[in-house]
């Protein structure tokens, strides 16, 4: 499988040779560098819903974490470099009917998908294809919540008033017709931006949201989550807005996508 | 899989992505298990739309005396609405309102139930319906990611009054964005025919900004868990039910309210002032009705319906009676009833005499000080032409505003009062004789009689100076004072700030 991993990499051009191949057609937008790659170090995660047999806490090693979420600009990149994923071909299992679906054409961002805004209605299945082509790989959800636990000037932001703030405004706003740009939130104890108050993420293991071990029936793991019982189990019930995000992971599956839903890339730290 | 469409590096790429640990794409807790297969009785039954209404109004009774299959589509959206004039919020709501869209079945109805997340919403959002017999009331069934859409299918076996509620995490968020309403099962026999039916539901929100406090406001997590809601308003925002929105009937006719609680929290004390519910539901059980009752206490994640008989014309008050959140939170409604009056019913005042009860001492302290403080501002007004100029027209755009949202229900929206009971503002001896006096009626509440143009009130009116900042008090003062043929000066914060701090 590594083996395989390699060569696959080998393969995959990178985004200079993708513009190239495409003839000059996609100009790279100017005025933003490629997303920075922030250091993480490691750390205890306390995840928020468990059972008694899931761990008390997980550590989560030392990564590195792109400063702000992947751009329209980016995404296009490798959709020019990788037609599977262009909107007109990409399968249905991969990518439900609404995928990129705000772009003006296949390679063509338009009005309503500005060059520097987060890229957003991608799949799971998208902004995975995405990371590898990057050499890059998605965040898991230990790695995310672990950086987005961290204040603005602390690394625990549980009661970094602020923080908080800003963050249940944002709840408070509906979506925007036009996303702002990435990367212009103000940066975390880590250094790393808008991971609360843009958009919602991608994370690796999305899926394991609600799964919560041998000791319920399938059909109890989501009541788990559901009305009052919702706090069952929870390490800080106080903390609506990780409620939000595990609610958001566990509707989803890995072809949907939504108007709020982007992600960014993380890559193991070189020790 | 369209595999031979992609390129080799691609699709060995989406093959080792196939391999990732638990992939829920083929199962979990949003997979559907396919559709119901229906047995050959349910399938004979004939197929109906439901009929859904936003409050406060009530779909037509049922009149068939058979089961159908009902298809009930609910969609929901987030969107940016007024909770009281000058103030928005994000309702996050079942129909593009709160409260939600009413649902109206029979007994023994199979409902074919959709839930439709609209595309622009940020969250995923499900439906717990009370109605419903199965774990989480259809909550687990109708998860639903934006921009997708699911369905599912009940019985309703018993007939009933029942809340339905948003059910996903963090649940008091949901709900205390506007994401609850009603359904009705009716009996099999139907229920006693009425001449007007309507939809109220109570519930409160948490605001980060103190009642009125203009702009977009945000949810406050920590007023939430302390239980401490700015606004409790009926029908989802503040004068919702009041003035030309108010609920009618004529006299002799019958009136029935569904209303329910959405809460998250607060229970009410639901009660009219001025009439008598003939018959009370209680907790809408629908089959044991009481009669003859004054206020019915409605738990949150409850309903009620009542009924009574209009015999009088007027107009009557719904409130919430834990009263703190009629007058300074929003719970407050209007029925409006035409029609001729019943003088033996309700005469009305019938007799007014002189009563002399004590009066503030001419030449006390308080009084001197009082003298002292006019000249001060007298000066400072004159010294100052923004409060008397420019500022005046936009203060009394926005006392109006505050006005409306909270004196209006006593004094009246035409400032005139209610003969007998509230003394009017318009054209006002008492008020316009003293405007100092009426700052400090506003900040400090006011008891005992007053004589206003001859006639004596004795009152309770309520002090605001908890409620109301300086800027408030002055602006509505200044509304007041210039309104209805009033013509009086503006005033300031300043001034208010300086006679609220005139003990201290």
């Amino acid at each position: 499988m590594a083996t395989l991993l390699r060569s696959v990499r080998q393969l995959v051009p990178g985004l200079a040779l993708a513009v190239t191949l495409a003839g000059g057609a996609v100009a790279v937008p100017e005025g933003m560098p490629p997303a920075r790659l922030v250091r993480i170090p490691g750390g205890a995660y306390v995840p928020l819903t468990r059972t008694t047999k899931d761990p008390a806490q997980i550590n989560v090693a030392a990564f590195l974490l792109e400063e702000r979420p992947v751009t329209n600009a980016e995404f296009l990149a490798f959709v020019t470099a990788n037609p599977p994923w262009r909107r007109s071909q990409v399968s249905r299992l991969f990518a439900d009917s609404s995928y990129l679906d705000y772009w003006a054409g296949d390679l063509e961002l338009g009005a309503r998908a500005p060059a520097h805004s987060p890229v957003v209605r991608v799949s799971w299945f998208a902004a995975r294809a995405y990371a590898r082509w990057a050499g890059r790989r998605l965040p898991t959800t230990a790695e995310w919540e672990f950086a987005a636990g961290a204040g603005y000037t602390r690394p625990d932001g549980r009661n970094d008033e602020q923080l908080n703030r800003d963050l249940y405004a944002w709840l408070a706003r509906p979506v925007p017709d036009l996303q702002p740009a990435a990367g212009r939130g103000r940066p975390n104890f880590y250094g790393v931006r808008d991971l609360h108050g843009l958009v919602w993420e991608w994370v690796d293991d999305f899926n394991n949201a609600m799964v919560t071990g041998e000791s319920r029936g399938d059909s109890g793991l989501e009541r788990d989550l559901f009305c009052g019982a919702g706090s069952v189990g929870a390490k800080d019930t106080t903390d609506y807005a990780a409620f939000m995000r595990v609610a958001l992971r566990s509707s989803l599956k890995a072809n949907n996508t939504t108007t709020a839903l982007g992600f960014r890339c993380a890559s193991d730290a070189t020790p | 899989m369209k595999t031979s469409r992609l390129p080799a590096t691609t699709a060995l790429l989406l093959g080792l992505t196939l391999l990732a640990p638990s992939n829920r794409a083929a199962e979990g807790p949003t997979d559907a298990k396919g559709l119901v297969p229906l047995t050959p009785d349910v399938l004979a039954l004939p197929v109906e739309q439901a009929i859904l209404t936003s409050a406060p109004h009530v779909p037509p009774p049922i009149k068939r005396r058979y089961a159908a299959r009902v298809v009930v589509n609910l969609e929901v959206r987030e969107v940016v609405k007024r909770l009281s004039d000058g103030v928005e919020y994000t309702f996050w709501t079942y129909g593009g309102g709160v409260p939600g869209l009413f649902i109206r079945i029979r007994e023994g109805d199979v409902v074919e139930f959709h839930l439709n997340n609209h595309p622009s919403s940020k969250l995923p959002h499900n439906i717990d319906l009370h109605a419903v017999t199965g774990p989480g009331g259809g909550a687990a069934s109708t998860f639903t990611a934006p921009g997708h859409s699911s369905q599912f299918t009940f019985q309703a076996l018993n007939p009933g009054l029942y809340v339905y509620h948003c059910a996903t995490a963090p649940v008091p968020m949901h709900i205390g964005s506007g994401m609850y309403g009603l359904i009705l099962v009716e009996p099999k026999d139907g229920l006693p025919p009425v001449d007007q039916e309507y939809y109220v539901m109570q519930g409160e929100f948490y605001t980060t900004g103190k009642y009125g406090e203009e702009g977009l406001q945000s949810f406050d997590m920590a007023k939430a868990i302390d239980e401490r809601p700015p606004y409790i308003v009926f029908n989802g925002s503040v004068g919702s039910l009041v003035g030309d929105k108010a609920l009618t009937a004529k006299v002799g006719e019958r009136v029935r309210i569904y209303f329910g609680v959405g809460g998250p929290n607060v229970t009410s004390s639901f009660h009219i002032i001025g009439e008598i519910f003939d018959t009370v539901y209680p907790e809408a059980g629908l089959s044991l009705p009481n009669h003859n009752v004054q206020t019915t206490l409605v738990p949150s994640g409850g309903a009620v319906a009542v009924e009574f008989k209009v015999d009088v014309p007027g107009t009557f008050i719904l409130v919430d009676h834990s009263l703190t959140r009629a007058f300074n939170k929003g719970a407050l409604g209007m029925l409006k009833v035409a029609g001729p009056e019943n003088r033996v019913i309700y005469s009305g005042k019938e007799i007014d005499a002189v009563y002399l009860g004590a009066q503030a001492e001419a030449g006390s302290e308080s009084a001197k000080r009082e003298a002292e403080l006019k000249s001060q501002i007298a000066a400072e007004i004159k010294s100052n032409p923004t409060i008397a100029g420019l500022t005046k027209e936009m203060q009394i755009e926005k006392g109006k505003q505050v006005y409306m949202g909270l004196c209006f229900a006593c004094h009246q929206p035409d400032g005139k009062g209610l003969p007998g009971a509230f003394p009017p503002l318009a054209g006002s001896d008492f008020l316009l004789a003293d405007h100092e006096r009426a700052v400090r009626i506003v900040l400090k509440g006011l008891t005992g009689p007053v004589t206003v143009n001859g006639q004596t009130f004795n009152s309770v009116m309520p002090p605001q100076e908890a409620v109301l900042t300086d800027a408030q008090i002055a602006d509505v003062l200044t509304f007041v004072l210039n309104s209805w043929g009033n013509k009086g000066d503006a005033l300031s914060a300043a001034q208010v700030k300086a006679i609220r701090n005139e003990n201290h």
